[in-house]
């Protein structure tokens, strides 16, 4: 596995050779240049994030899922939304893929290691293993796209987006797992998002701690904002999942 | 505080660079609490050299915690547990009796291991070399009160001037990444108007540097800031950062 | 005086009364003319010729990484050697106070004239005039050189340097930054070496060290170096030498040096003929933490400026053990301040020095050994309050407090003097080049700057000026004569020669197999030197010395166990090479402190002292620097002087009270 992880990573080393690629492109290739591919497509899924939690949101306007129904469909049918949906796709490759090159590059870095070492001491848990957390996150993703993305858009799904939801929020292992991974979100958030600042060079001794408190407030924000859904529609809170199902 | 303890001491032993290298260990008893912890190694190689048997390498030289050539990571830590404290100026009263010491060299693809807990820096010299001064020759100064310099600005230069290049940062960065060291440099002649002229061609020379080097990529855990025997910041490594993203997007080649 | 007389039949001093065979090569005309003179005429070695010229650096220090550099720069192909993993872990890099220049921009009246008299005065008038006036006059140049390095030297608000006054003169004129000057200047010419390493012009071998000169026809042509990582020893050749290793103050064991620093260098020049100036001139600095037991490897220096709101103290009660806290102030003795009314806790370095060891060796001492006088700050923090104290002498109490377990702001400091700086070294010409042509000797390893004494703050002056400054112009007067000379080849039957001798020296060690370790006689010798070659030496004791370093020596030679193999990285043989020329070079200080039997600058001799039992100089005879010729392992040294003419500054008797 990891022997294919480093082909993969050898292949992206070619692309992004120094002397064949266009010298305006060279300061990516750098392990700063890595780290700026991270923090920009970073905070752009950020925003992405953002505006999937307002369409999240609309399920507590308990109208039988109507708004939050329309929302999808206006995210569906807009031609400038599909195209930015590439784009998002295409950020989240890069990410996870620029992520994988740099955990495999910094694993390189230490051949041989520590027989004792007391890391938790000097970091936290969370931003040493960013590379765990992502990872995890990506196959939630690919998950969360299967059974909500794929079976609208690709698998002719004829409930609508609103039912589909409800329906998966009710069973209690797909509800679990999506609020762990909305956990593991906001850990993963609340080190990349400062982290993007640092590495983008927007931090100074002053707004170190600005961008760590916003990050923290961002990732609460996000972490609560979308694991409450699912609470609220398993346990069927304000009439929530009723109110959709109809039942 | 009982004055004196009794320890042991986990220590990595390596012949030399291709040696595979094993841990061995040692029983120190009656180990003063006033000691350093080198002077505690020196009584241990003492005996062992008693004993016939090789003494343990180590690099030490002033043992005032300004040249930077000890190294040990102790029970975990580079530089052991105390914060702004390098190992020649960690003292025994902060072990406790019975404990087991691990200690270890600095681990890292860019510092191999020379002997036991000596380790090659040869690496930060070719950082250093890659821009890490003003080119400047020897009596072309002006006066140097010539060129006035805001002291908030003088003070943050000498904040990041005070490193002693131990690597400290790196063997304690999950990723052996060299940026405090490097960005400590960058950051103190950023900061001075005589580092001006070179500051972006400075920091894209030494950014190749240290990844030729082999050093890992900072992933912003803030573990070297915290072990940094001078305690630099890494608003610094914001800095270099700034001026790397500037100097890339503004240099011309 | 029989003693004296036995003496002098044992070792019958050739002394010299032609000064042939040294040529200090003062430039004429009046002193603030001369080195300007100098400079204009000195001979000059075209850019062309330059590049074909080597010139070995041993050291990186202050003095030897700004050499290394400025040469490069000038056009010479350089090679640069230390024992370190770097450069920049040389010693100069220990350096707290600061960095004298007479710039006067504290307005405050200083002058090249003034630094240059202090400078003399401070070293009690054994320096040599012409290259004090030089180290003044330079002295500013070397700040605009190093603010132009990116050095951040401490500013005021408006953004202008800052002064402050040091080491008891009166003016403000050192400049710093923060208690980390040293590191600061020595990192700002690391990065001039890196840069000239870089491009080339100066090949740097880290983790080298070198074990013995070669001359060729009576020139330094070369080194024989051991790669200390592989044990290989190596051959370099080149038109010149320069040595710039440092101070030898680690003869005495326990000092303020590095572990590494030593004196394996100079001393190998010494016995090719270099002469060596003033060997038991040793600066013992007052303000040190005290020794806490047998392990102690060093001593760790605390800043000098403590003694300006620190009061020091000792019970006036012989073995009083109480605690400080617990002995009522009129049972105190706070012995420098009536002593010294008028200087008080600043009196110098020597005086405070000596003055602790009287205290203690009348049994006041303090701590578990005895050996430690109190130095307190009780009334400094009542009368500016803990906030400043705090502001001024934070990171040393720190430092303190990491060391020692015990807060300073509460109880005592406990402080003793310790071995800092050694004034002695080879002895140089004006160009600083030693009596062997083409050797060149720079910073704390020459004799020449500071006299008997060297006031605070001017060591890095000194380093720094002999690197940027001096030796750039004065090499150029030896070089010019060697364009036509290639580089010697290192197969050369003198490079044959000494590096068999030092294979040889190194499996001697190897093969000694005895039961002691190496530290075991350096201590030794240690207790020794600082026992009867200290603070306060006499004929006696010096005499005892003699006969005891020649036992350490036998010793030595037949009983210390070196283990591991030489093909390898092995510390303990390092440490045995230079400890064996420790005991050499302790020896020849005893006989230096024999001689001069007058009491200078850090020289005591405790015949010769004032009623109220202070240093008294006589410079009727001995106005001299005492430059020791070597003349085999089983002869005298042989003493030549070099009078010292006092031109400008005339000598009067130093006095603190």
């Amino acid at each position: 596995m990891i022997r294919a992880f480093s082909k993969l990573n050898i292949t992206f080393a070619c692309v992004f050779n120094q002397e064949k690629m266009i010298t305006s492109l060279k300061m990516f290739y750098t392990s700063v240049g890595r780290k700026l591919i991270m923090a920009l497509t970073g905070l752009f899924l950020c925003v992405f994030l953002l505006e999937h939690l307002y369409g999240n949101l609309q399920l507590y306007k308990i109208d039988g899922g109507k708004a939050f129904n329309e929302y999808t469909e206006f995210m569906t049918g807009n031609m400038f939304i599909r195209a930015v949906e590439f784009i998002l796709f295409a950020g989240i490759l890069v990410h996870a893929l620029d992520g994988l090159m740099l955990t495999l590059a910094n694993r390189k870095a230490r051949p041989v290691r520590y027989a004792v070492s007391r890391q938790s001491q000097n970091s936290t848990w969370f931003s040493r293993n960013m590379g765990l957390t992502g990872s995890i996150l990506f196959v939630f993703f690919v998950i969360h796209l299967r059974e909500f993305f794929f079976a609208h858009r690709f698998g002719g799904a004829t409930e609508s987006m609103a039912a589909s939801v409800a329906n998966a929020f009710t069973t209690a292992w797909y509800a679990s797992l999506y609020i762990v991974a909305m956990i593991i979100l906001g850990f993963h958030l609340n080190h990349g998002f400062q982290s993007a600042f640092q590495t983008l060079g927007l931090s100074n001794h002053k707004y170190i701690k600005t961008w760590k408190c916003a990050g923290t407030v961002f990732a609460l924000i996000m972490m609560i904002g979308f694991a409450s859904v699912p609470v609220m529609l398993y346990f069927d809170f304000m009439g929530m999942s009723s109110n959709i199902l109809g039942k | 505080m009982s004055e004196t303890i009794n320890v042991k001491l986990k220590i990595w032993r390596q012949k030399n660079t291709s040696d595979k290298g094993r841990f061995e260990l040692y029983d120190m008893p009656g180990v003063s609490t006033h000691m350093s912890f080198l002077e505690m190694m020196d009584v241990l190689n003492d005996r062992l050299v008693r004993e016939g048997k090789d003494p343990v390498a180590f690099d030490h030289d002033c043992r005032e915690g300004i040249c930077g050539m000890c190294s040990m990571y102790i029970n975990g830590r580079a530089h052991g547990l105390l914060k702004g404290t390098t190992t020649c100026q960690l003292h025994m009263r902060h072990f406790e009796n019975g404990e087991t010491i691990t200690i270890e060299p600095w681990r890292a693809e860019a510092f191999p291991v020379i002997k036991d807990l000596a380790v090659d820096r040869t690496a930060f010299e070719k950082i250093m070399q890659a821009g890490g001064y003003v080119s400047m020759n020897t009596g072309n100064a002006v006066d140097g009160n010539a060129l006035p310099i805001e002291k908030v600005k003088a003070d943050e230069a000498m904040d990041a001037a005070s490193c002693i290049g131990c690597g400290a940062c790196v063997a304690s960065c999950k990723n052996a990444s060299a940026m405090l060291f490097m960005s400590a440099k960058v950051s103190q002649l950023a900061l001075l108007p005589q580092g001006e002229p070179e500051r972006y061609v400075r920091v894209l020379k030494m950014m190749e540097a240290h990844d030729e080097a082999g050093f890992g990529s900072c992933t912003n855990t803030g573990a070297c800031e915290s072990e940094c025997p001078k305690e630099i910041s890494i608003a610094h490594i914001a800095r270099f950062n700034r001026d790397y993203l500037t100097a890339s997007v503004v240099s011309e080649k | 005086m029989e003693c004296t007389s036995q003496f002098l039949r044992q070792h019958p001093y050739k002394n010299k009364k032609n000064m042939s065979k040294l040529n200090s090569r003062i430039p004429d005309g009046p002193l603030e003319a001369k080195w300007t003179k100098y400079k204009s005429t000195v001979r000059l070695v075209n850019p062309a010729n330059k590049r074909r010229i080597e010139v070995i650096v041993v050291g990186s220090g202050l003095a030897g990484a700004s050499a290394a550099a400025s040469l490069a720069e000038l056009g010479y192909s350089v090679k640069c050697f230390c024992f370190q993993d770097s450069p920049r872990r040389a010693h100069s890099i220990a350096a707290q106070g600061g960095i004298n220049a007479a710039k006067n921009y504290s307005n405050d009246g200083d002058s090249v004239f003034r630094l240059f008299y202090d400078t003399v005065k401070g070293g009690d008038y054994r320096a040599r005039e012409a290259n004090v006036y030089r180290l003044a006059e330079v002295s500013n140049a070397i700040i605009d050189q190093c603010v132009a390095q990116g050095v951040p030297f401490a500013r005021e608000y408006g953004g202008l340097l800052d002064n402050r006054s040091f080491g008891g003169v009166q003016v403000s004129r050192t400049f710093y930054a923060r208690g980390q000057t040293g590191q600061q200047l020595l990192l700002g010419a690391y990065s001039s070496l890196s840069r000239q390493i870089a491009k080339g012009n100066c090949q740097m071998y880290n983790r080298h060290e070198m074990l013995e000169l070669v001359t060729i026809d009576g020139k330094a042509r070369g080194i024989i170096s051991r790669d200390l990582v592989s044990g290989e020893i190596q051959r370099h050749s080149a038109h010149a030498v320069i040595l710039a290793t440092g101070g030898y103050g680690n003869v005495f064991f326990l000092s303020t040096n590095a572990m590494g620093s030593n004196a394996t260098a100079i001393w190998k020049a010494y016995k090719k003929g270099a002469f060596f100036g003033n060997p038991c001139f040793t600066q013992i600095h007052p303000t040190c933490i005290p020794v806490s037991g047998d392990y102690q490897s060093k001593l760790t220096l605390m800043s000098e400026s403590l003694r300006n709101d620190g009061r020091v103290w000792v019970p006036k009660a012989v073995g009083d053990k109480r605690k400080p806290e617990d002995i009522p102030e009129e049972e105190r003795d706070y012995y420098l301040e009536r002593r010294y009314p008028s200087f008080g806790n600043l009196v110098p370095r020597d005086v405070a020095s000596r003055a602790a060891k009287q205290v203690c060796d009348e049994g006041k001492g303090v701590g578990p050994s005895g050996l430690a006088v109190f130095l307190e700050f009780k009334d400094s923090i009542k009368r500016l309050g803990l906030d400043v104290i705090k502001e001024r002498y934070g990171n040393l109490f720190e430092m303190y407090e990491k060391i020692t377990g015990e807060d300073p702001y509460h109880t005592p400091m406990r402080i003793y003097p310790a071995v800092h700086y050694t004034m002695g070294g080879l002895w140089v010409d004006y160009n600083l080049m030693t009596t062997v042509p083409g050797l060149y000797a720079l910073g704390e390893c020459n004799f020449s700057d500071h006299g008997a004494n060297r006031l605070g703050a001017s060591a890095l002056m000194q380093g720094l000026a002999d690197g940027y400054f001096v030796i750039p112009y004065t090499i150029g007067d030896f070089l010019a004569d060697e364009i036509r000379n290639p580089v010697p080849p290192t197969t050369h039957a003198e490079f044959d020669k000494a590096e068999k001798e030092v294979k040889d020296k190194i499996d001697r060690l190897m093969n000694i197999k005895g039961k002691q370790t190496v530290d075991d006689l350096h201590k030794k010798l240690g207790k020794v030197m600082w026992e009867y070659c200290g603070m306060g030496r006499n004929e006696p004791g010096l005499l005892k010395a003699r006969t005891l370093i020649k036992e350490i020596k036998e010793e030595f030679w037949k009983d210390i166990r070196i283990p591991g193999s030489k093909d390898e990285f092995n510390t303990e043989l390092e440490k045995a090479g230079r400890v064996a020329d420790f005991i050499e070079l302790g020896a020849l200080m005893v006989e230096d402190a024999l001689l001069r039997k007058e009491s200078c600058g850090g020289h005591f001799r405790e015949e010769s002292q004032t009623e109220e039992g202070e240093a008294k100089r006589d410079d009727v005879n001995f106005s001299f620097v005492a430059a020791w010729e070597y003349a085999g392992d089983n002869s005298a040294p042989v003493l030549n002087k070099e009078e010292l003419k006092f031109d400008v500054v005339h000598p009067t008797q130093r006095s603190y009270k």
